[in-house]
């Protein structure tokens, strides 16, 4: 009963996507006010989603064999929050929340939105209706996850054990409330260009869910990078793998973005260019959903092979973008730009980092596609790594970190001020950590010296926009970009450290061998046999020292039984300066084992960079938000309320 | 001029339309001609490479590369009693031996004993079996895994590749590639 409820709420949550679509059309055309009826279908759709995900979670929590989807992706004897966060370790459970985060984006679109003019609500309404119609299709023709089974099985298949990991609860949903977030932005783009009421109006109804999902998208892909860090093994951070990329091109599209609707929030300026922006980011969020669910890019996270799916993704893909990219060409035109602005001021300064980050879009696109096309033009095969991105994106990147120290200083439409003598000192600093790395480390590589140097100067410019005023009276939006910008030199230091410094040692040793990774002395003492709820192992107990005191640790080699798989577990060790990361290998004949060390000083600060960004937004968001809600107490019956309502 | 300006402007409008498409081309096509993930040798149309005979269990014969170009072709298969695939294969292999194609294997990664097992339990369809205790050999083919077979005519030459098991819908191809290296 509970999969079938989940499958009735599903068609009926379907059914009504295209009721909402439908009254869209007709409130546009007729200009019938048919707003109530759209926002309270928008609502229950939302809530009908929530029960189909709902019951979804239900019967993979009590491993409800009879469940097809249950059966190919659980197993009776796994952890309980294995069993739950299961739920969207596979294909149709993850589309079935892809699903539901869109509807309830909607639903809230529909709860919350009041800035916007009321004939582009209710357009982006539709919009979205219309998105989420989709890939309702998609899931109750092509990936439905209530399937049954008969007769059910004794026990399920199990789950991929790189899967069974805390991180599958958060990185995942993180990720996709990210992507789908910026359906939103999509959806009032689309809706404004069929009303053309492009304005700053739309701007700052749009604002709050760009950075919702952009500070999403920052925490997905930092989480996730620091969980292939640990679970896979390879002791990287980033690894220019498709699907990486997939979550980093509407990253940095919906960064371009939520620089641009400033300027047009503020100004009135951009317009078009925003909106185009706006349909790209949740595009890109689109095609990475494509890249990953049908697996046809080279990717450890290539999970469903599967040529159809494939294809009626891409359908949708193709009709979206398609169909907003139409109404851009019609509509764009007769968009009318805001005032002018000066070459010396904070729109100059934004248009370069948008020209900076797209560029930066491009290259990864065109990296992870070239592929694609090579063969598919001359049949030759060819794969695109970490050399091409880090030569092409990474000095880019670094220019886009000079200008990030300068950009918050400049005024609206005009500087007249002598900004760059505020920079002396940030620029000191930089000098001074070029001085110290060409001193200490003569033969150190161009990118990771750029990275110190840089990294020390954006530290000291990103503070300059709170410097001098009080703290405590400039608003939590500046904070919060003050924020997010150092962050960026955190991160940047920690990657320049990484690359600069890491030292690392594979050897083969047998119990009571010492090796020397760094400062580190690390001695093999032991290897045991252990096991665990699902899975055994064998464990080396390695002691390691630097001087004073000794530290054990113990990386694990593991083998689970359903699906059978071996994993390397890593042993981790963070210290205020540095990760001592230790691998278990194999045992070769001889009864040594392979062992692989490294030891990264400050590596840390690269996700402690990614999470201080996402901090920003964060205050940035809660500022906005309050501004909001300030607003909304002392004027309570603003815009379309009190025109209805009076 | 403001013509010229609006036209491209217009263009330039549509762009963002053009390369999706060109995008979406370049998708179809690749879901239509799912990816050929194999690794393919390059050492079709050169000499076998040379391997020493190494004796794989107690009482099978071995063969070295030299035994390779001796006037008759041969299936050179490489597999191992580790192979689940390998086990299905070796009733192809018996079906390919009883019309008259002569079959050496080369153990990969294997123990005597539980090849000498294999050998009773799957059918011994090799006339010489050698081992290959490091996977050189199989390197040194241009091979990435087992069961793969190659076809190597009679003056050495490694004159086709067949990568997976052979199934018996292979054993025709097999035979008329086998008849054309003689």
């Amino acid at each position: 009963m509970i999969a079938e409820t989940g499958l009735a709420a599903l068609w009926l949550a379907a059914g009504l996507a295209a009721l909402q679509f439908v009254l869209m059309i007709l409130s546009l055309r007729s200009g019938a006010d048919l707003s109530r009826a759209m926002r309270s279908i928008a609502i229950v759709q939302g809530v009908l989603t929530l029960i189909a995900f709902a019951m979804l979670l239900i019967v993979f929590a009590r491993s409800d064999m009879s469940v097809a989807l249950v059966f190919e992706n659980s197993h009776s004897a796994k952890p309980f929050i294995y069993k739950v966060a299961g739920t969207w370790g596979n294909h149709e459970g993850s589309m079935l929340m892809w699903v539901t985060i869109l509807a309830v984006a909607g639903a809230f679109l529909a709860i919350l939105a009041r800035r916007s003019g009321e004939r582009t609500l209710l357009a982006a309404l539709g919009a979205q209706a219309l998105l989420a119609l989709g890939f309702y299709a998609f899931l109750l023709i092509a990936s439905n996850p209530f399937a049954r089974l008969w007769p059910p099985a004794a026990d399920g298949q199990g789950l991929n054990p790189l899967l069974q990991d805390p991180g599958l609860a958060f990185h995942p949903p993180t990720l996709y409330l990210g992507y789908v977030g910026l359906s939103i932005a999509f959806s009032l783009a689309v809706g404004a260009l069929l009303t053309g009421e492009v304005d700053s109006r739309l701007a700052r109804a749009m604002r709050p869910w760009v950075l919702g999902a952009w500070i999403l998208l920052t925490l997905g892909i930092t989480a996730g990078s620091y969980w292939a860090y640990y679970e896979l093994g390879w002791g990287g951070y980033w690894f220019w793998d498709p699907v990486e990329n997939a979550s980093l091109m509407p990253w940095l599209a919906a960064t371009a973005l939520l620089h641009s609707i400033n300027v047009l929030a503020s100004r009135g300026a951009l317009k078009a260019w925003t909106m185009m922006l706006a349909v790209i980011a949740f595009s890109m969020s689109m095609v990475g959903t494509f890249l990953v669910r049908s697996g046809i890019l080279t990717s450890v996270h290539a999970f469903a092979i599967d040529p159809e799916r494939g294809t009626f993704l891409l359908g949708l893909l193709a009709i979206y973008v398609g169909a907003a990219f139409v109404l851009f060409a019609l509509r764009g035109a007769s968009l009318k730009e805001g005032p002018p602005f000066e070459l010396v001021s904070r729109e100059t300064g934004l248009v370069i980092n948008n020209l900076i980050l797209s560029v930066i879009l491009g290259i990864v696109f065109l990296g992870t596609l070239y592929p694609l096309f090579v063969e598919a033009l001359s049949g030759e095969k060819l794969s695109v790594g970490a050399p091409y991105f880090d030569a092409v994106a990474g000095p880019l990147a670094l220019v886009l970190a000079i200008l990030v120290g300068i950009g918050p200083l400049l005024s609206w439409r005009r500087e007249t001020r002598p900004v760059f003598k505020k920079l002396q000192v940030p620029a000191l600093l930089g000098i001074s950590a070029l001085a110290i790395t060409i001193i200490l480390w003569p033969a150190m590589r161009i990118l990771p010296r750029a990275g110190f140097t840089i990294g020390a100067y954006l530290a000291g410019a990103s503070i300059l926009p709170i410097v001098g005023r009080n703290p405590l009276r400039a608003p939590l939006a500046t904070w919060g970009m003050v924020v997010a910008h150092f962050g960026i030199a955190v991160a940047l230091v920690g990657m320049a450290s990484n690359a600069a410094f890491t030292s690392e040692r594979l050897a083969i040793a047998r119990p009571g061998d010492i090796l020397t990774v760094g400062p580190w002395q690390v001695q093999l003492s032991s290897v045991i046999p252990t096991a665990g709820k699902n899975w055994t192992a064998v464990e080396a107990e390695l002691l390691a020292s630097r001087g004073s005191g000794v530290i054990s640790l113990a990386p694990q080699s593991r083998y689970f039984s359903d699906p059978p798989t071996q994993t390397s577990e890593t042993a981790i060790r963070t210290f205020w300066n540095g990760q001592l990361y230790t691998v278990l290998g194999r045992e070769d004949a001889s009864g040594a084992w392979q062992l692989r060390l490294w030891w990264k000083p400050f590596v840390t600060l690269i996700w402690a960079g990614g999470a201080l960004i996402a901090i920003g937004g964060a205050l940035a968001l809660t500022g906005r938000l309050w501004r909001l809600v300030w607003r909304r107490r002392t004027r309570p019956e603003s815009g379309w309320r009190r025109e209805r309502y009076s | 001029m403001a013509k010229g300006a609006l036209l491209m402007s217009r263009a330039l409008r549509f762009a963002p339309l053009g390369l999706l498409l060109v995008i979406i081309a370049a998708l179809v096509w690749r879901l239509a001609t799912p990816a050929d993930t194999n690794v393919h040798s390059t050492m079709i149309g050169r000499a076998v490479p040379n391997f020493p005979p190494v004796a794989a269990t107690m009482n099978t014969m071995d063969f070295g590369s030299s035994d390779l170009a001796k006037g008759r072709p041969h299936l050179v298969n490489f597999f191992a009693s580790w192979c689940v695939p390998c086990i299905a294969e070796a009733k192809v292999l018996d079906v390919l031996k009883s019309r008259g194609v002569s079959i050496y294997g080369i153990a990969v990664r294997d123990r005597p004993g539980d090849l000498a097992e294999f050998l009773e339990r799957s059918g011994d369809p090799y006339q010489l079996i050698t081992a290959d205790p490091q996977s050189d050999v199989q390197i040194a083919f241009g091979s990435s895994g087992v069961p793969e077979t190659f076809i190597v005519d009679g003056s050495g030459i490694i004159r086709y590749q067949h990568i997976g098991p052979i199934e018996p819908d292979d054993v025709p191809a097999i035979l008329s590639k086998f008849e054309r290296a003689r």
